[in-house]
């Protein structure tokens, strides 16, 4: 049965990726990238990171996406009717191609990450503990940076009062 | 018609993923923490609950409606609603009634199935959240060794849904509303999330249950004072109450993402209005309030429950006051509290919290450093305000000089009275 809602899981992931390809609507590019994400919460539930999911959709369900949206509705949808053509995406192919293989040979080469046996919910407090003690470090420098980008966007929307969209979500980079 | 084809196909492919996200929202609180443990029994368990638990919700509803009305109409010398049913009672019955036999518009400039899928997405994560938040102690659908969480995860949620209502009714004022929602919205979760944060700290633990134990003797509302009201306040905004409807605005923006909503559809945002402002009650009562427990010892669960829902009720009609005696905020307030006021706050309560706990300092250092720390603005204010209030006395007399001392135009007087000389 885990099997099944794992199929699912995948398959819903998967139609939302194909959706924010297909799609010529940014909008709709958006919700279907919020699909897909809901789908890899599904994922991490039955992988029994139920913080991982919670996170997933608190952060990319609740916040990127709506930034994304956010972004898009200060933008008008008509310019992007044709957002298909896009003449980089060569470029685009190269990198998600090379993406997939590195992650494909970093999954094969080490057969202890798909053979383990051991399957047991994480307790939030070994994660804050593991978080907080051995990977204190990397914890720390990635909220400087999260700070830093933070005031980074401040200082961006600060210089150019003229601009109505001084936060950058994937939408607006496009104009 | 090519074109046409492939629209709708996308259509589909959208209401298809969207139910996809209320389906799988469902399947995981089932499945959370004992992924293996999920068939299909469990699953129709599950839905028989859901079933269950809106009938109850739709009930807590209509007397949440007549409450508000009633408690409205007593603060401003009226009587509220008398003539359907016993105290108008029935009141919200008919009005559900009349909602339900409108005609459901969708304007012609709207993204029909978002249009009409969006009200369910405001609607869904204020309903999912029940199926964590426990009565009594045995009485919970799914105890959640993360419900604080799962609490504020899901209810972000219903901020795409308010976004999208907006962006996909096509009309200028909804665009607006939803843009207000998103910026509302995303500044106030903030606050939430923080002092739910102090709460876990304090309790140990992020499930509804413990917390809950843990203020057996002592409600966290004494502790933390300070959390608490952090709490209610971001929570009024949170659901949009009135001080801080900005984002449905009626005199500014006419209803703001629901403008062009109608009939059953407009219905469940405002069934949603009322859940999500229950939850709220509900979470306040669990986390600062002490749930089903009371000082004196222990209770039966069904004294509990009553207890649980005796509080939540008092929360929400603290809310329905704050209605009848706030005038709205205007937007840049609304953000300027929230990122001014609230969020230093709520980083306040965090670091005291924790320094209480870090260096166990006795137990009432928390509620004086809490309540020092709430002084601040409160004196502010009050000096702020008494500084505004006489300056703006001072620039009315200083206009009133002004006007007093120019000469009157005598316009009407001149060309009268050649006139008068003629007749």
């Amino acid at each position: 049965m885990g099997l099944a809602f794992f199929y699912i899981a995948g398959a819903v992931t998967l139609f939302g990726a194909i959706g924010v390809v297909v799609t010529r609507n940014v909008v709709y590019a958006a919700l279907f990238l919020l699909v897909s994400l809901a789908g890899v919460a599904g994922t991490f539930v039955l992988l029994y990171a139920e913080f991982l999911a919670l996170v997933q959709v608190l952060i990319y369900g609740g916040a990127i996406i709506i930034v994304i949206l956010f972004g898009l509705m200060l933008t008008r949808t008509s310019e992007y009717e044709a957002s298909g053509e896009n003449r980089r995406w060569p470029f685009a192919a190269l990198v998600s191609i090379g993406l997939f293989a590195l992650l494909a040979y970093a999954f094969l080469a080490d057969s202890a990450l798909y053979n383990s046996s051991t399957r047991e919910a994480i307790s939030v407090e070994e994660l804050g503990r593991e978080l907080f003690e051995q990977w204190a470090v990397p914890f720390e420098i990635a909220s400087l940076i999260l700070i830093v980008a933070l005031i980074g966007a401040v200082v961006i929307g600060r210089a150019a009062p003229e601009d109505d969209e001084p936060e950058t979500g994937p939408g607006s980079t496009q104009r | 018609m090519r074109a046409r084809a492939g629209e709708a196909v996308v259509f589909g492919m959208i209401v298809a993923g969207l139910l996809g996200i209320l389906g799988g929202l469902v399947l995981s609180v089932g499945a959370l923490g004992t992924p293996e443990r999920v068939t299909l029994e469990v699953l129709a368990q599950l839905a028989t609950v859901l079933i269950v638990l809106f009938t109850l919700l739709a009930i807590v509803v209509l007397t949440l409606v007549w409450l508000e009305r009633k408690q409205l109409a007593r603060m401003q010398s009226r009587v509220g609603p008398t003539r359907v049913g016993p105290f108008g009672l029935l009141q919200p019955v008919a009005d559900a009634l009349k909602l339900i036999m409108k005609e459901d518009v969708a304007p012609g400039t709207s993204s029909k199935l978002l249009f009409f899928v969006a009200p369910l997405l405001v609607f869904v994560p204020g309903f999912v959240v029940w199926l964590t938040i426990p009565f009594a102690r045995d009485v919970v659908v799914r105890s959640l060794d993360m419900g604080l969480f799962f609490f504020i995860a899901i209810s972000v949620l219903s901020i795409v849904g308010l976004v999208l209502a907006g962006w996909s009714s096509g009309s200028k004022y909804a665009v607006l509303g939803g843009i207000r929602a998103a910026a509302q919205l995303i500044s106030y979760e903030i606050p939430i999330i923080m002092t739910v944060l102090t709460v876990a700290m304090l309790a140990d633990s992020m499930s509804f249950v413990v917390v809950v134990e843990a203020q057996r003797t002592v409600p966290y509302i004494v502790l933390q004072p300070l959390g608490f009201v952090v709490f209610f306040l971001a929570g009024l905004a949170e659901v949009g109450r009135t001080p801080f409807d900005v984002y449905s605005a009626e005199s500014e923006i006419v209803g703001g993402p629901f403008v062009e909503y109608s009939g059953a559809h407009w219905a469940i945002f405002f069934l949603a209005e009322y859940v999500n402002t229950f939850v709220i009650g509900a979470v306040a009562a669990l986390l600062f309030l002490g749930g089903w427990s009371w000082p004196f010892g222990d209770l039966p669960a069904a004294a509990g429950v009553a207890l649980f829902l005796g509080k939540t009720y008092l929360v929400v009609m603290a809310i329905f006051w704050v209605r009848a005696t706030y005038p709205r905020l205007r937007i840049d307030q609304l953000m300027s509290l929230g990122w001014k006021v609230l969020i230093p706050l709520s980083f306040a309560v965090v670091v005291a919290t924790a320094v209480q706990l870090f260096y166990d300092w006795p137990r009432w250092t928390l509620p004086a450093m809490s309540l020092a720390v709430l002084a601040v603005p409160v004196v502010m204010q009050l000096r702020g305000g008494r500084r505004r209030a006489l300056a703006e006395a001072r620039r009315y007399a200083e206009r009133a000089v002004v006007v007093e001392a120019k000469p009157r135009p005598q316009r009407p007087q001149e060309p009268l009275e050649p006139q008068e000389a003629g007749a």
